[in-house]
């Protein structure tokens, strides 16, 4: 420290904790982490305003049908109700919305594609007399026929989903009820077939698996007195919503201010509308502020799930272990609406052959039009569904070579260099070999961990506490995959963000502010731009601000891309800010060093520091009272479409890889499974946040668990109608589910990412199914095609 | 809605008695859930929580009087010497919040097929003692179960507890979901050791209408061990017996497919929760058996 007699800016040497505390790669504790846990966090579910309405949807009991009548006059009559709407009292002319192109309407018009469309809407002074109303408008609707599946939705006489399809995909599509297909065209299939010594085929279901995120779908919204709205809520990507709201509404996007309320999990099922048009348009039919609150079955109904999948897999290898070729088709449940669909089937055709080198392949992926439920984004998005599929066969083929199946994927893996099915070079580290090497090299939990010197301790068991077995039945297995997934937006999608980034002094203090419009769901994207803006700024004090649309988009919470892409933005927001303060600080202090010129300086502990450590000068005394601030958008690499027949194209911005080893238990008379542990290998570039990675890889260690045995939406094929809209019947593991997770955490820098990171939600979700998978099939040597497993898939009954 | 709140066990009676429709309500596990669920709309809601007593047990010389709202944690805690198969029953109920407020008056008052309470009631042997303005009864176990969702009680009567038989054997208490905890049953299985009657008591859950024994697998149980021997010498029970119990025991069942199981899966399950409970119970009561002989 200089001494007190010293000038201002005389240069000092920094010997200790020169190292700005809480910066990236320390495991900072996140801010709403002990609110969550203790209850306290207030969830968009929470928000209360003064005169506050209660808005209802009314939903179709009925997959597919005609409306022949809507009568809302009972609904209107009854005490306490402020509105009524249908269709038909929308205020303009743009009556749908949707994420890739607007083919969902508002509210029904004349026909419901799906069980749950959104028909008419109630604003209400109480949430159940809004639902009474809301039961007491009376709808007449004339069944259709439905369809459920690839023969229904491609028969000849088959109905259409969508008459007059205006897209950009309808024009490349077979069938209308086809809505996107992407093939990928690599080599020459038929000629490496015949090098091939052996040949698997399989084909494999994977269920309609559901986000089931924490906190329900609500939100507020408020009329302005400018006759904008001020709409509060819970969402994956703010200025996406705002981009569909306004029309709707006939508001310019800046009369339509929307802030981020809590979030209570997302997982890709908030990245669609679900009550956002309907509060405001209620707010501004009635002149208050109305709140819509689902409740866990509408919830249900409310977003969309993850596309089940039919899925025909061909692998061929050599005598060695060499793979020949891939064949495969993958055929993904869209639903009744859009959504994400097209760009899932570009994720599932374009990672369909996993992370190994295949040089000749033929993949065809294509989501359907059906009277299911529309399914969209759900953390891992196509690639869980093929990397199911893969990794099965990659067992099948090791087992037919005669190869240890870990050993034939390491022989496989690919590596960087590798050229992807696209013709895309892996162009940063990929290291498959050595995450597989890594999980097998993990010691295994001990054989009958169970046994206990006062009898079968019930709770390591399959069945629990439940009781059905004390090692009777019970067979161990183990079982290994890996998988890969791409990070960000694809296919030439501008896939930028936006950051504000302020510093000033505050009581004697330099403090940031960062401001984006990023959605916080909960993967602690708020805790690493803190740390981004303390490494970047040699500032302790950080402030956050509340996302809204006052700043520019952040793009979506989702495809694993924050931390990469408003991280990057807020990284390069903080760099701009430094030159600027350090613009100032030559100006000021230039003279009396100089290092000011000629070093390369750094912002430390609130100091201006030189590359070697020499203290220059108090960032206080630097900024006095003046403030810096930038707002810039950012962008990672630009990427390109797939082409339409071939599927070749610099598609992706980076891949994302972890490999699992499941270790299970099952009573193989009974059919129950116990997960006993999951160990997992990812590598992420470089960990910003350590504690934070190990969180997200064990939580979608953990949501891929619930997909191998539990988790499933199901639809009744006849009627296309949801049987389990509850938490009651729709299983997610509970703590006693859920296995010990050991997780070993890579850092192979990408030097084309900020910090050289990789995103890491995702990765962990895919190969976690597989593991399982192949644990069970170990354990039963039964053949198991479908996800989740159930009881009596295991039992034969 | 109104919502009755009597301060004792008389006033319950009368509103009871006046308020017909009136719904009890106690840990409102179920009756809540239904009401959230707009799946009914009681026109009364009888709030039993002002009544201290429902919450209170007695362990008699042969029975426990169990009051209607003492919750399952607390037959976890402090019943389970007496009655082991109703404790293993209580801890497979939802979760630790869900095990702390409700109780086996709600399971019996819901008399859904899927309660965990009752296997362990029907083999345990009980009595629910219910009472109106007109009276008190007590109502055997066997004769509870009338329906779907449906029991014995009249519209004016409220269950005011249950008498269960102290155990003086082995109990087990069996139930297959298809997660390891919190979840309701795909079917469930009990059976209760009687040495001084020399007999078997069952109870299968979620695999019938109604909760129910498998009358004829006792009976074929309790001749084949009779025949045997058994009781007294403490053999080791033949696989055949203990197969062909465990098949009468499926046979009983009359399950349905539904989105939680197959009636097929259902069968098989409770014909394997059978015969590994026979196991247990057996093997516990001839260890029991030696320790007597040897003292």
């Amino acid at each position: 420290m200089a001494g007190n007699n010293a000038p201002l800016g005389t240069p000092t040497k920094v010997t200790q904790g020169s190292q700005t505390k809480g910066g990236i790669g320390e495991s900072t504790l996140r801010p709403d982490g002990t609110l969550k846990v203790t209850g306290e966090f207030a969830y968009s579910s929470d928000m209360w305003h003064e005169d506050m309405l209660w808005g209802q949807i009314l939903r179709s009991p009925v997959a597919h049908a005609e409306i022949v009548s809507i009568d809302t006059s009972e609904a209107l009559a009854q005490a306490g109700v402020y509105a009524v709407m249908t269709y038909d009292d929308l205020p303009t002319d743009v009556r749908h919305y949707g994420l890739e192109f607007p083919d969902t309407p508002v509210l029904a018009r004349g026909r419901v594609r799906h069980h749950g469309e959104p028909v008419a809407i109630v604003a209400a002074d109480h949430p159940e007399t809004a639902r009474r109303a809301a039961a007491k408008i009376k709808v007449e609707y004339r069944e259709l026929p439905v369809v459920t599946d690839e023969s229904t939705a491609t028969a000849p006489d088959a109905p259409l989903i969508h008459e007059n399809r205006t897209d950009h995909y309808a024009a490349h599509v077979t069938h209308p009820n086809i809505l996107h297909r992407q093939p990928i065209i690599r080599g020459d299939v038929e000629e490496a077939r015949s090098r091939a010594d052996f040949i698997v085929t399989g084909e494999y279901t994977f269920g309609m698996q559901d986000q089931a995120f924490l906190g329900p779908e609500s939100g507020l919204a408020v009329p302005a007195e400018d006759g904008g709205v001020d709409l509060y809520i819970a969402t994956q990507w703010l200025h996406s919503d705002l981009r569909q709201i306004a029309p709707v509404l006939g508001l310019p996007e800046e009369k339509v201010r929307m802030t981020l309320s809590g979030v209570g999990g997302a997982f890709g099922g908030r990245e669609d509308l679900s009550m956002q048009i309907h509060a405001c348009l209620l707010a501004l039919r009635t002149g208050k502020p109305v709140k819509i609150v689902y409740n866990r079955f509408e919830s249900f109904f409310g977003h969309v799930h993850r596309h089940p999948a039919k899925l025909f897999y061909e692998h061929g290898a050599t005598k060695d272990g060499k793979l020949t070729h891939l064949k495969a088709r993958i055929v993904l449940d869209g639903g009744a609406y859009a959504s994400a669909s097209p760009a899932v089937v570009g994720n599932a055709a374009s990672l369909g052959a996993g992370p190994y080198v295949i040089d000749d392949v033929d993949i065809e992926a294509l989501a359907l039009y059906t009277n299911n439920p529309p399914c969209g984004a759900m953390r891992g998005f196509g690639a869980v569904q093929a990397c199911f599929a893969y990794e099965a066969q990659m067992d099948k083929l090791a087992d037919k070579v005669g190869m240890d199946r870990v050993e034939f994927r390491r022989l496989n893996a690919m590596e960087q260099g590798t050229i992807m099915p696209t013709g895309q070079p892996v162009d940063s580290p990929a290291p498959v070999a050595e995450l597989l090497r890594r999980v097998k090299a993990m010691p295994l939990p001990p054989e009958r961990q169970w046994e206990s010197s006062e009898g079968a301790d019930v709770r390591q068991l399959p069945g629990g506490l439940s009781n059905t077995t004390h090692g009777e039945g019970v067979v161990r297995g183990v079982g290994y995959a890996v998988g890969i997934k791409n990070v960000g937006f694809s296919e030439g999608f501008d896939d930028y963000s936006t950051a504000r980034v302020r510093m000033e002094v505050v009581g004697g203090e330099p403090v940031a502010t960062v401001h984006t419009a990023m959605a916080e769901v909960g993967q602690g994207g708020v805790t690493v731009h803190a740390q981004i803006a303390r490494t970047e700024l040699g500032v302790t004090q950080v402030t956050i601000q509340p996302a809204d649309t006052q700043v520019g988009s952040a793009g979506s919470t989702s495809a694993s891309r924050q931390t990469y892409v408003t991280g990057g933005a807020v990284k390069n927001a903080c760099e701009l800010v430094r030159e600027r303060v350090l613009e100032i600080g030559r100006r000021k202090f230039g003279t009396y060093h100089p290092a000011w010129a000629t070093a390369e300086l750094l912002l430390e502990v609130g100091k201006v520091v030189t590359d070697g450590g020499e203290v220059l000068a108090d960032l206080v005394d630097v900024l006095e009272d003046e403030s810096v601030e930038v707002e810039e958008e950012w962008r990672h690499r630009p990427t390109e479409p797939f082409d339409r027949h071939t599927g070749q194209g610099f598609g992706h911005v980076q891949y994302s890889f972890a490999a699992h080893r499941a270790v299970v238990e099952v009573d193989t008379e009974l059919g129950l499974v116990k997960v006993i542990e999951l160990a997992c290998a990812q590598d992420v570039g470089k960990a910003l946040n350590p504690l934070s990675v190990v969180g997200q890889i064990q939580g979608g260690t953990t949501q891929g668990l619930g997909m191998a045995v539990m988790e499933e939406i199901l639809v009744d094929p006849k009627t296309a109608k949801v049987r389990n809209p509850s938490f009651t019947d729709y299983l997610i593991p509970t703590i006693l589910d859920t296995p010990t997770m050991p997780v070993d955490v890579l850092e192979l820098a990408d030097a084309h990412a900020p910090y050289g990171l990789r995103g890491v939600g995702e990765a962990p979700t895919l190969s976690s199914t597989p593991a399982v998978l192949a644990a069970i099939r170990n354990a039963t040597g039964l053949e198991l095609n479908r996800t989740p497993v159930r009881p009596e898939h295991l039992t034969g009954m | 809605m109104d919502f009755l709140r009597p301060g004792s066990w008389e006033e319950a009676l009368a509103a009871k008695a006046e308020h017909p429709t009136a719904v009890p309500i106690a840990g409102g596990t179920d009756v809540m859930v239904e009401i959230n669920f707009d799946h009914r709309r009681p026109e009364y809601l009888l709030d039993l929580n002002r009544i201290g007593e429902l919450n209170d047990w007695e362990v008699g010389e042969d029975s426990v009087r169990l009051g209607a709202s003492v919750p399952y944690t607390s037959i976890m805690e402090n019943l389970r010497a007496e009655l082991p198969g109703l404790a293993l029953a209580s801890h497979t109920v939802a979760s630790p919040q869900i095990r702390n407020r409700g109780g086996v008056g709600g399971n019996l008052g819901t008399a859904s097929p899927a309660g965990d309470a009752h296997p362990a009631l029907l083999a345990a042997g009980a009595e629910v003692e219910v009472e109106s303005v007109r009276g008190s009864r007590r109502i055997p176990i066997d004769d509870f179960y009338t329906g779907v969702k449906r029991n014995a009680l009249a519209a004016d009567e409220l269950i005011r507890a249950v008498h269960i038989k102290k155990a003086e054997g082995p109990q087990q208490f069996s139930k297959v979901g298809t997660r390891n905890a919190m979840v309701i049953a795909v079917c469930a299985f009990g059976l209760a050791l009687h040495p001084s009657s020399r007999t078997v008591r069952t109870g299968i859950g979620s695999a019938a209408p109604t909760p129910v024994r498998a009358k004829a697998a006792e009976e074929f149980l309790n001749a084949a061990l009779e025949e045997g021997g058994f009781w007294d010498n403490g053999k080791i029970i033949t696989p055949s017996v203990a197969k062909q119990f465990a098949d009468l025991c499926a046979a009983a069942c009359n399950p349905i497919d539904d989105v939680r199981g197959t009636a097929s899966y259902r069968r098989h399950a409770v014909g394997i929760m059978a015969r590994r409970t026979l196991t247990w119970t057996w093997e516990s009561y001839r260890g029991t058996a030696a320790t007597e002989g040897a003292a």
